[in-house]
């Protein structure tokens, strides 16, 4: 008997539950109506970003097309005529076929290839998610707002010399024996 | 010749009528249950189509329309069409002795608000119910598919268990009556309604009738967690549709026995008598979405229990006691 009215508690207690859930307000979102704030390192839409100083950051190293497991990156490298920095002449992401892994933004030297949280991104025709070059690139430097990668590098260009990089010590005079 | 003319326009206007309505409430039974569902589990239910989503029904009717109606290999195809149409055409005939209110008056002639007053009405509704168990049994076997073999078994063994203690739980309502007519019936009802003075049979019959319409938590023959969807898996477009349609039109009509049984059917105060008998049926249709919204699915061998177990002996002492009470009572 006592199974009985455990039994009968049980239920009563869930058919008590449900019925309180009527006066509770839903937990739903309304979805285009609110959207929720994601994370800043949401991985979604890619954007190629810019130095501090307005100079495109990607060197077209290739290490993204590389890295990424589906191919959906490309690009040519060429190279600067005044100064000699690398750049991409064309760059193209297939985002029809981009699984936003980011393993591009790991393999990134210069911080030039950021996953942005900008999820909206459906499209009517497949074609229009082949992103050129213009596209990808922003006016601003995404997560990464101090780096200029060419500070660091040791080769000469316009942003700095031979010796005058970060963390670089001065060349040493071949012609002096002195330590 | 004339009568004959005039009685059967009454006729095929009361066959539209009632025809309509349960579509309409059947579309839009759906529509409740998807709501008040979603409350109970703190969601909002379809809001997008129309306000409060009321047009969804009529949306879910066009999808089912234009999709295509897929016949797998290796199904029979002549049952395996045939199916549905038992399901939903059972589920439409039991509704036809269910009494909508007080005989109406038509240029001098009374006119009874239901389709057929069968002297044999009950039991006609039970063959019914009984029959859309060859629908369930003969898709699920012409599907030519394991899920849906499992889940026409399970349905069918299911149906015909409860369809015995459904039966039986009526039996003291019938004693009482003293007819198997549901006009009867609900007239028998005049003073006060059987629920008052049958509550355990109210209680057996509702159980069942839940097991009857394959409701969770008997829902073992669609099980869509062990069997994807039980009977109706390779099903597709209209033909799902029409399985939809004969499992709340059902919902409906037990809704409509249980409000005749045992409710006083039409009868009510203040209110017109046909929208008394649709409060009631919706207030048995709620009650069994609330038992969707709270109760987990039982397992196979608690089923054959409860129905065998429990609600059979109870509904054969329920029988014994009213008749000695019968017996000794009358004078």
């Amino acid at each position: 008997m006592g199974d009985v009215w455990e039994a009968v508690k049980a239920v009563g207690t869930g058919f008590a539950t449900t019925f309180m859930h009527l006066f509770r307000k839903p937990i739903t979102e309304q979805y285009p109506e609110y959207k929720r704030m994601m994370p800043v390192r949401a991985r979604a839409r890619i954007i190629l970003t810019r130095d501090p100083d307005g100079g495109e950051r990607c060197v077209a190293c290739s290490l993204c097309s590389a890295v990424c497991p589906v191919s959906c990156i490309s690009m040519e490298a060429g190279e600067r005529e005044e100064d000699g920095r690398r750049y991409a002449r064309w760059f193209r992401i297939n985002f029809a076929r981009c699984i936003y892994c980011g393993l591009c933004e790991e393999a990134c030297p210069t911080s030039a290839i950021q996953l942005t949280p900008e999820y909206e991104f459906a499209k009517r025709d497949i074609l229009d998610f082949v992103y050129e070059k213009e596209d990808l690139l922003v006016d601003h430097q995404g997560k990464d707002p101090e780096y200029n990668y060419y500070r660091h590098a040791g080769i000469v260009t316009g942003v700095g010399g031979k010796g005058e990089h970060i963390g670089e010590s001065e060349p040493v005079n071949i012609r002096s024996n002195l330590p | 010749m004339l009568t004959w003319i005039a009685g059967f326009i009454v006729l095929v206007v009361k066959l539209v009528a009632i025809l309509f309505f349960l579509l309409m409430a059947a579309a839009y039974l759906v529509w409740v249950e998807r709501k008040f569902l979603a409350r109970l589990q703190l969601r909002y239910g379809p809001n997008r189509a129309g306000k409060f989503g009321l047009l969804q029904p009529l949306a879910d009717v066009v999808k089912m329309l234009t999709k295509e109606d897929v016949v797998p290999d290796g199904a029979d195809r002549v049952i395996f069409r045939l199916a549905p149409a038992v399901v939903a055409g059972t589920a439409f005939l039991m509704f036809a002795v269910v009494p909508l209110g007080r005989d109406l008056t038509l240029f001098g002639r009374s006119v009874p608000l239901v389709v057929t007053d069968l002297n044999v009405g009950l039991l006609f509704a039970f063959a019914m119910s009984s029959l859309g168990v060859y629908g369930i049994a003969l898709g699920g076997w012409a599907s030519n598919s394991k899920y849906a073999l499992l889940g026409s078994i399970r349905g069918a063994a299911q149906m015909i268990s409860y369809e015995l203690s459904l039966g039986l739980s009526i039996v003291p309502i019938v004693m009482l009556a003293g007819s198997f007519s549901m006009v009867d019936i609900v007239n028998a009802q005049k003073g006060l309604p059987f629920i008052f003075v049958q509550p355990l049979a109210f209680v057996i019959f509702v159980i069942s009738a839940m097991a009857e319409t394959k409701r969770i938590p008997f829902d073992l023959p669609e099980a869509e967690n062990e069997l994807n969807a039980g009977y109706h898996t390779e099903y597709s477009g209209m033909r799902f549709g029409l399985f939809f349609l004969g499992e709340y039109v059902t919902m409906m009509v037990f809704g409509g026995l249980v409000a005749v049984l045992f409710l006083g059917g039409w009868r009510g105060p203040w209110l017109p008598p046909f929208v008394w008998l649709v409060i009631k049926i919706l207030l048995v249709a709620v009650f069994m979405i609330w038992v969707r919204g709270t109760l987990p699915r039982v397992r196979w061998d608690q089923l054959m229990t409860i129905g065998w177990k429990a609600l059979l002996p109870l509904a054969l002492l329920n029988v014994i006691v009213t008749g000695a009470l019968g017996l000794i009572m009358s004078p």
